[in-house]
């Protein structure tokens, strides 16, 4: 039994021979995998790009995997998500997994980011890692974005549509832009092959890339170490004080550190396999037809707050800002290292970085919040679906019951809500007659104003009387209607005025 | 290992930069190899811009490609389909289109017969990012599901954010047909974004009054 086991592994020694004297790779891989590492580095708060990196590995996988099935044709790709949601076995599953693995990976990039920036890793002499990784963060969400037209539903079309008109509006060259991007004059099937390429050949390639250098800048200059405040990054010493620190106490990347980032991203990928086994596969929605409108398309979570954005600038402002801004803000990116590269590394001794991490932050989550709710678009079957609260009909006449009627059937409810339900576009109106007069509110329906259309060709002058009845009694908890002032006294006038009221 | 991490030690004495400070360094760059290696790499140089022609051809193709190439009348039927005064969605199989365009090669607009052989015909595509518009009778509005723009009946901007109001294609009626100039997605940088054309041009435009003849004035 002994010279079996004896055989066996004299022959798998002999075999790692042979390829080692080929391959030569044992050397450069165990230096890489045991180059010395802080010992505070090795730190839960460093286990971030790593899992993103396995995020990647996990989606060129499950990308391949559903490659064997997908049709990239606009005629077909619809049918053969479903038909890889429902026919081929597991097929959601893998679905599922490739979309929350790309959430996933979308926010592990960001948190990444935030980490790096936060304990000033991006300083002397990693700068060039950081601008690689802001390209890999763009290349991320070019992935999310293609990804999401891959899906190719209604979402998909629209959205498309969105991203058409957007580049249309590019000085100049926006026209051949547009047909560039969607390589005809439709979105079409020359659309959605092009948009394959970029999601399958050409993002991957530079993604994939992009990360080799990336780890290897990570390898070749070694692991940040834990900012201390007080110890300034400074060019003329900091490799001296690097190359101390690190041959006095580094430990080896493998095993020291490395466990830690194993454990962080199985967690990562468990974290996937349960959302996508708990919540499935994104969609698809509706088929991509054009001719189907009723539909409400949003991009991904990770574009809500792009959406969010659009549905506020002021329409004078968009197109400069549309084209200002990503120029600005991937710029401020890609300069701050070389703006930055040396001083304070801790955070607690940059306060302006620590607050532009909370702004923007806070910003971006506000932003994808109202995406989920959409505040500003009309809810298009809320007049003929919500019923008008019973409370509002009670003890009402006749003139303004049928003022009811005329408030749902001209859709003024898809813009305004009655007791919680109708759109948010405008303002609830439960108690608008607290606020306006008569005159005011017909005025405003009339001449519309404020971001309301005019009402004035919709409404004969015996709905706008309903109407504005009805609207009258709407006073929430009963309170006073607002009142014209120089009206009860322009009355008070021309009746008999009791004396002592004018003086 | 033990210098892997320390890029930039102490500055190191660099061997002369330029080739002509040193004389045999001179005569190596003149030298037969040396020439060959040139040649190898102007040579490639040359193949490479050869071949860049025919790809930055199929690459940018589309984008040389004019509107009117794309564009042609279609008939969007009989005009007794479109009481005088109402406002009616139209779906229409694209002019241009591709084998593999499947449904997405059908495009829907809004007919708006104003009277007579006065028409509008409006693209589904708002005028701020190009989502599907829904005309709402009642009110006499285009509604967008996006981000809440809106149009009235006569396509013009009432509120939100579009710059403009609603994309009209050109229209003419022949033998009774309503016939339209389609073909292309309308955005803000084809030959949709022209405001309201003055003058319809049609081939039976004798046939009507003076008045009839342009819309609007």
């Amino acid at each position: 039994m002994a010279g079996l086991r004896d055989r066996t592994v004299s022959v798998a020694l002999r075999t790692y021979d042979w390829f080692e004297r080929r391959l030569g790779l044992t050397k450069p891989l165990t230096e890489a995998a045991e180059h010395p590492t802080p010992p505070t580095s090795a730190s839960w708060f460093y286990v971030f790009g790593s899992a993103a990196t396995v995020l990647l590995m996990l989606q060129v996988v499950t990308g391949i995997l559903l490659a064997l099935v997908y049709t990239p044709s606009a005629g077909e790709a619809w049918a053969s998500l479903q038909f890889l949601n429902h026919q081929i076995t597991l097929g959601w599953f893998l679905r599922a997994i490739h979309g929350w693995g790309s959430d996933f990976m979308v926010a592990i990039v960001l948190i990444h980011m935030t980490q790096v920036f936060l304990f000033g890793a991006y300083k002397y002499p990693r700068e060039l890692t950081w601008i690689i990784g802001v390209f890999l963060l763009l290349f991320t969400l070019g992935m999310a974005f293609t990804g999401q037209v891959l899906r190719f539903d209604q979402d998909a079309y629209w959205g498309l549509g969105i991203g058409a008109s957007i580049v249309s509006r590019v000085p100049w060259i926006g026209g051949p832009l547009v047909h560039m991007m969607l390589g005809g004059p439709i979105i079409g099937g020359q659309t959605l092959s092009r948009f394959f390429a970029l999601h399958v050949f050409v993002i991957p390639g530079l993604l994939l890339a992009f990360v080799a250098v990336h780890v290897w800048m990570v390898l070749y200059l070694g692991v940040n170490e834990w900012p201390m405040p007080g110890r300034i990054v400074s060019k003329a010493t900091y490799d001296r004080e690097y190359h101390e620190l690190i041959s006095k106490d580094g430990v080896p990347f493998v095993p020291d550190a490395a466990w830690k980032d194993a454990v962080f991203a199985a967690a990562i990928l468990l974290c996937v396999i349960a959302c996508a086994l708990f919540f499935g596969p994104f969609g698809p929605t509706g088929e991509p037809d054009p001719t189907i409108i009723q539909t409400a398309p949003k991009p991904d979570v990770a574009f809500l707050w792009i959406y969010a954005v659009l549905a506020y600038l002021p329409p004078e402002l968009e197109t400069p800002f549309l084209f200002i801004a990503p120029i600005v803000v991937i710029g401020g990116m890609l300069l701050l290292p070389l703006i930055a590269g040396e001083g304070e590394k801790h955070w607690s001794r940059r306060p302006i970085a620590v607050l532009m991490v909370a702004v923007i932050a806070v910003t971006l989550g506000v932003l994808t919040h109202l995406g989920t709710y959409t505040p500003w678009s009309p809810v298009m079957e809320a007049w003929s679906g919500d019923p008008t609260p019973t409370d509002y009909l009670k003890n009402r006449s006749p003139l303004e019951r049928q003022g009811a009627l005329v408030f749902q059937n001209k859709q003024c409810r898809n813009c305004h809500a009655l007791g919680g339900l109708g759109g948010m576009r405008g303002p609830a109106l439960d108690a608008i007659a607290t606020r306006m007069t008569e005159d005011q509110m017909i005025r405003q329906v009339l001449q519309g104003g404020g971001n309301m259309p005019a009402y004035g060709n919709a409404l004969s002058p015996a709905e706008t009387r309903a109407l504005v009845g009805f609207l009258k009694t709407l006073r929430g908890n009963n309170l006073s209607p607002a009142i014209d002032a120089s009206r009860v006294l322009t009355q008070a006038n021309s009746t008999a005025v009791p004396t002592g009221q004018v003086r | 290992m033990t210098e892997i991490n320390e890029p930039s030690g102490q500055p190191q004495p660099q061997p002369p930069r330029s080739s002509t400070a040193v004389p045999e360094l001179k005569a190596l760059a003149h030298s037969r190899r040396a020439f060959l290696f040139k040649l190898s790499l102007y040579l490639n140089g040359a193949i490479g811009a050869v071949l860049a022609v025919p790809i930055l051809g199929y690459v940018l193709g589309p984008a040389f490609k004019k509107d009117s190439s794309y564009k042609s009348w279609i008939s969007l039927g009989p005009v007794s389909n479109f009481p005088d005064g109402e406002t009616r969605l139209v779906d229409y199989r694209n002019p241009y289109r591709t084998d593999s365009d499947g449904e997405t090669a059908n495009v829907a607009c809004w007919v708006r017969h104003i009277q007579a052989d006065q028409f509008q015909v409006f693209a589904i595509n708002c005028a701020h990012l190009g989502c599907p518009v829904r005309w709402f009778e009642q009110s006499k509005l285009f509604m967008c599901p996006c981000h809440g723009g809106a149009y009235y009946v006569d396509g013009s901007r009432a509120s939100g954010p579009p710059e403009r109001g609603l994309f009209e294609y050109q229209y003419s009626i022949v033998s009774n047909n309503l016939m339209i100039n389609a073909g292309q997605m309308p955005t803000l940088s084809n030959s949709a974004c022209l405001k309201k054309p003055l003058v319809q041009i049609s081939p039976n435009s004798s046939d009507r009054n003076q008045e009839g003849t342009s819309w609007p004035a």
